[in-house]
């Protein structure tokens, strides 16, 4: 049962991203990453991470791809061009670079062992939270930092306009 | 383990018969209502006082011709109401609509009356879920091919994306006082104090204005206002696509309003009632449909009392007004819970 819904669901997600870089529309393309996202939360989900689960559609798939949406459906996005790119080095190097990264994945993932067991996920939004806020305190705050520098940078790069 | 699904199958089928049933109850009071209000009869041809109008209305829907425009886009013309009505049914599985009161059924003893009951964050799921129903709208917007869906669409995904933001603040703050993502303890939690709605009022007005907003209501219903966009996202709509997007709203009305009284009335408890077995189980459902009963009624009262905001003091109401005073009442039950005040 496990196993059928992962397969099904892993499968869905790699034709979808798939979908979601290829497709000439910009709002299919939205759409898939939205499936793509869906898939990977009952992933999450299958691994009792429930936490992350919920939190990867309610940030994803609920908040940053509406906005995306709302953007393309705004500004009316044209469909891409037959294809971007012109020259053959282009596509050669695209090419090359997909494989290598993926022959690297395939060579990591058959050296590495079994990743080491995690803490153990009872509880699991109680143990994110207490994680966050105390071993990782330092690297959570620099985040939110950061954030709040793009948020800024964001904020000034429209006001400029004006 | 078979015991064990028949039990959530039967929470199942009696959730979805009340959400279903929910549906033509309400559009009936809607109308009823909706004529009180005015001073006019409503309808009151079908069935004594017009009980069966609904039933009626949605025969006739059945046979309406299901039309699609040219120049939709297909697939995502079909695809919007089914989104619509599949987020309305799922994000109602985490609430608590009964207290189970001890009693055991085919050896499993039944607990809160929650589909999920075996999920932890209850919270963040249906934040999640609901948080996925703008598809809905804004896909039959676009999806439609026309300029009146299109900017309804439009006006739904920022009003829902501004008014989402005030409401999850809202609700943080009841997860805090309550330490648990389960709404079955949040209900408990409240059993032996003060409902939230008291310690917690500017978080309990903040959600009830937002619910509106959520459930695309008057004052809120900018998505479909006939006045200037037609009817908004749904206008290319016919037959029993049309009553889905119908059927979702009344179906969100009654999830928010379910979520309303879970978060911040106390659930299906009463205070100082304590009944166990069977009866139990009867009164406490009894009382949870009371009190959404009383917000479906609010929801019908407020629609046909106030006229729609414009789309601007929409926006200012959300990020200058909501926000705010969420964030105040998450910080004041944040010190109320550093300070160890039990009765927050």
């Amino acid at each position: 049962m496990v196993m059928t819904v992962f397969v099904v669901a892993a499968v869905l997600a790699i034709v979808s991203a798939l979908v979601a870089v290829s497709h000439r529309d910009p709002v299919i393309n939205v759409l898939s990453l939205v499936v793509t996202f869906f898939c990977v939360a009952v992933n999450f989900a299958l691994l009792g991470a429930n936490f992350l689960a919920a939190a990867q559609i309610l940030v994803y798939a609920g908040a940053l791809l509406v906005l995306f949406l709302f953007v393309i459906m705004l500004l009316g996005a044209p469909q891409a061009p037959e294809s971007g790119l012109h020259r053959p080095v282009q596509k050669t190097a695209g090419l090359a670079l997909a494989a290598i990264v993926i022959i690297g994945g395939v060579l990591l993932a058959l050296t590495m062992k079994v990743l080491p067991p995690a803490s153990p996920v009872t509880g699991d939004a109680r143990e994110i939270g207490k994680a966050m806020l105390t071993t990782h305190a330092f690297s959570f705050e620099l985040i939110s930092v950061l954030l709040l520098a793009a948020m800024v940078g964001a904020l000034m790069l429209v006001k400029r306009k004006h | 383990m078979g015991a064990e699904l028949i039990v959530i199958a039967g929470k199942l089928i009696v959730l979805a018969t009340l959400l279903l049933t929910a549906v033509p109850v309400m559009v009936w009071v809607e109308r009823r209502g909706a004529a009180f209000i005015q001073d006019r009869l409503g309808p009151n041809r079908v069935g004594p006082w017009g009980i069966i109008q609904p039933i009626a209305d949605s025969v006739k829907l059945l046979f309406k011709e299901d039309l699609t425009p040219a120049g939709v886009n297909r697939w995502l013309y079909f695809l919007a109401p089914m989104i619509s009505v599949f987020i309305a049914m799922l994000t109602f599985i985490v609430v608590p609509f009964g207290d189970g009161c001890g009693v055991t059924i085919l050896g499993q003893p039944l607990g809160s009356l929650m589909v999920a009951s075996e999920l932890e964050v209850g919270v963040l799921y249906l934040l999640a879920i609901s948080s996925l129903g703008v598809y809905g709208i804004v896909l039959a917007g676009w999806s439609s091919n026309n300029k009146y869906s299109l900017l309804g669409g439009l006006r739904a995904s920022a009003q829902l994306i501004s008014y989402e933001l005030s409401m999850a603040l809202a609700v943080l703050g009841v997860i805090l006082a309550t330490g648990s993502l389960r709404l079955d303890e949040v209900v408990a939690a409240q059993s032996g104090k003060l409902w939230n709605a008291v310690p917690q009022f500017l978080g309990f007005v903040v959600f009830v204005v937002a619910a509106f907003a959520e459930t695309n209501r008057l004052p809120f219903d900018l998505a479909e206002a006939e006045t200037e966009l037609v009817a908004g996202y749904h206008v290319e709509y016919s037959s029993m696509k049309f009553a889905a997007f119908m059927m979702s709203e009344y179906m969100n009305m009654v999830t928010v309003s379910a979520l309303l009284v879970t978060l911040f009335l106390g659930g299906s408890t009463l205070p100082g009632v304590h009944l166990e077995g069977w009866l139990g189980l009867v009164v406490s459902l009894a009382v949870f449909l009371g009190k959404v009963a009383f917000f479906m009624w609010l929801f019908v009262w407020v629609r046909w009392s106030l006229p729609r905001f414009r789309y601007d003091q929409l926006m200012r109401l959300g990020w200058k007004g909501l926000l705010p005073l969420a964030t105040v009442n998450l910080v004041l039950v944040a010190v109320g819970v550093a300070r160890g005040w039990t009765w927050i």
